[in-house]
């Protein structure tokens, strides 16, 4: 299971991180989110892998997980949740005002930066 | 004692944020009441704590009355109770101007997002748990994606994006570090893994060693410190004046968590890491304060050039940190507070041109602009303060760091000496294609604009601030030092938080 979860993270990172580098807002922004995936794997992971034990008291258990990284694994999806989707409604907005979505700000947008706001 | 005081600061934005969305949304008028009315008593209740944080030990509030470390906790200690202060005053003189000039005026919703960022703030400075501050960190960062593209425009949303792409990848890369040093100790508050950090078994001092690098990178990225500071520039000159100002607190955050981690948590004499931090830390610093001084010599617009001015800044205060001794600790806390009022005012008074001329850039003079002479007086102030000429704070400032590193004089002292000459030449320059060309440019009577009282009370507030530092400089060191040592000494720190005996 420590192979199977490990090289899952890993390819969720190295593909988000492939995905980031793009030049369109909609690649960088699933990146973005696979790899606040692999975050909370990792989150889940940090507690050490065991099946089949409760995380909270119960009679019958002989042994217990971490409870703590399933907290945290719930905080950290919240906020990610949310994030992701400010980001999109932003790069949204973007594309919208700018008429195309390139992630970086080139020359001819220098140009015309600084104008009154 | 403060008791349920300590936690106000974050308690009191939250409910007037929320009471702003859901009850005055559509009344400018009574949003601006409350929202002054809220910053103003946030100013009161930061003063009490801190007045009660030099007066005694620190103290600790038990969120739920779990003790630690299992519960959450919120601590306060000397730099917190500072931090906080410093975030209410410049939050006031940001409010005021954004009032003044209207600028809480052209979207929705500034005052709302403007006290959930205080919040945010005030909580990553009181909390004693790491991953409190992780989720402080994201309070305050969305609610700052919100300001910044406060008024729209296309600039603005397209590097609104960047910074949100940026920070989101700073967040995740908070979170392995923060998974990698629980799975390591075993714990996520602060004093406990100060505890804990000292006894660390062999075996797990590798991976200790990625996860302190890793959430030090965290705060490299938030401190704008090179190589991760290209979010900065555009942000901060694309976003709303007062935004812009109060984000420069925001930096500041990054400079206050790694003196908490890289002070208390993981001293250069932790056998685990030792002075890795210490060594990676130093170069970027000092490569942050030339690129910044670059920038502000080569900057293309006058947003730009604050915005670089912020990254000198850092520069300066992370040199001051990554000597990581008392003396340089209590230079750097001071340089902090005098580089949040200098950067703020900067950016207030870069707002004042800007919304007074066709655009901000450098490379051609405009006729000149209304009350070109005030405006002008305070830009050469606020760049006498940033550039760190005599006789504002920081000249002082910078001196306390290059006395606190003597003993690494030639480098560091020709890196800050050299880079401020740069940055007066930069600031002249930019000065005298704003105010002096501005006369040779055609039309002589400058176009009519509101007088805006308002917005130069914040102005000149900010500099009166900078002048009281300059002024009242010995006292102020004196209680730095003090908080320099708590810093460096945390058993007090550690002895609120009545951790259970390790057996």
């Amino acid at each position: 299971m420590e192979l199977l979860v490990a090289s899952a993270l890993g390819l969720l990172t190295s593909a988000g991180v492939y995905l980031m580098l793009r030049q369109r807002t909609f690649p960088v922004i699933v990146g973005l989110t696979l790899l606040s995936y692999a975050v909370n794997v990792f989150i889940f992971a940090a507690g050490r892998l065991v099946t089949n034990l409760p995380p909270i008291i119960d009679k019958h258990a002989h042994a217990y997980t971490d409870p703590l990284p399933q907290a945290l694994v719930l905080t950290a999806i919240v906020i990610s949740f949310g994030m992701t989707a400010v980001i999109v409604m932003m790069a949204l907005g973007a594309y919208l005002e700018a008429g195309h979505d390139r992630v970086d700000m080139t020359e001819t947008d220098a140009e015309t930066q600084g104008e009154a706001k | 004692m403060m008791g349920h005081w300590i936690i106000a600061p974050v308690v009191l934005p939250a409910i007037m944020g929320a009471a702003i969305t859901l009850l005055m949304r559509n009344d400018l008028l009574l949003q601006r009441v409350f929202s002054l009315g809220a910053t103003l008593l946030l100013g009161a209740i930061a003063a009490a704590l801190l007045w009660s944080a030099s007066t005694s030990a620190p103290e600790i509030y038990l969120l739920g009355n779990w003790p630690a470390p299992f519960g959450i906790v919120l601590m306060l200690d000397r730099l917190s109770a500072l931090m906080v202060m410093l975030t209410a005053l410049l939050a006031l003189a940001v409010q005021l101007y954004a009032i003044g000039s209207d600028w809480d005026a052209r979207g929705r919703h500034f005052h709302a997002l403007f006290q959930f960022q205080l919040m945010g703030i005030c909580g990553a400075f009181l909390t004693g748990d790491a991953f409190n501050l992780f989720v402080f960190f994201e309070v305050l960062l969305i609610a700052s994606y919100g300001l910044m593209i406060h008024g729209g425009g296309k600039d603005r949303l397209r590097a609104g994006v960047q910074y949100v792409a940026f920070n989101l990848v700073g967040s995740s890369l908070f979170l392995f570090a923060l998974a990698t040093i629980y799975s390591v100790t075993g714990t996520l508050n602060i004093a406990d893994l100060a505890v804990k950090v000292q006894m660390l078994p062999e075996g797990d001092v590798a991976l200790f060693r990625v996860a302190a690098v890793m959430l030090m990178l965290v705060f490299a990225v938030k401190g704008a410190l090179v190589p991760l500071q290209f979010w900065l520039p555009a942000t901060y000159a694309n976003a709303p004046g007062p935004v812009a100002a109060l984000f420069a607190v925001m930096t500041k955050i990054g400079a206050y968590a790694a003196i908490r981690f890289g002070v208390m948590v993981i001293p250069p004499t932790t056998p685990a890491t030792g002075t890795l931090i210490a060594d990676l830390m130093m170069p970027a610093a000092i490569a942050t304060l030339i690129i910044g001084a670059i920038g502000v010599l080569g900057a293309a617009t006058l947003g730009r050039l604050a915005a670089f001015a912020a990254i000198a800044s850092m520069g300066t205060a992370f040199i001051a940190i990554s000597a990581f001794t008392p003396a340089a600790t209590a230079a750097a806390l001071y340089y902090m507070v005098h580089s949040t009022l200098a950067g703020a005012a900067l950016f207030l008074i870069v707002d004042l041109v800007t919304q007074r001329r066709a655009h901000d850039r450098l490379t051609e003079a405009l006729p000149p602009i209304h009350r070109a002479g005030v405006i002008a007086g305070l830009f050469m102030v606020s760049a006498i303060a940033t550039a760190g000429m005599p006789p504002l704070s920081g000249f002082v400032g910078k001196l306390l760091v290059m006395q606190a590193l003597r003993d690494q004089a030639p480098l560091i002292w020709s890196v800050i000496l050299i880079s401020s000459l740069v940055i007066i030449l930069g600031f002249a320059r930019a000065g005298s294609t704003v105010f002096w060309k501005a006369h040779a440019a055609a039309p002589a009577e400058a176009p009519e604009h509101a007088p805006q009282g308002l917005a130069f009370t914040a102005a000149f507030g900010l500099i009166a601030a900078l002048a009281a530092l300059t002024l009242f400089s010995g006292p102020v060191l004196t209680w730095m030092e003090a908080t320099a040592a708590a810093l460096h000494d945390p058993s007090a720190y550690i002895a609120a938080n009545q951790l259970p005996e390790v057996k």
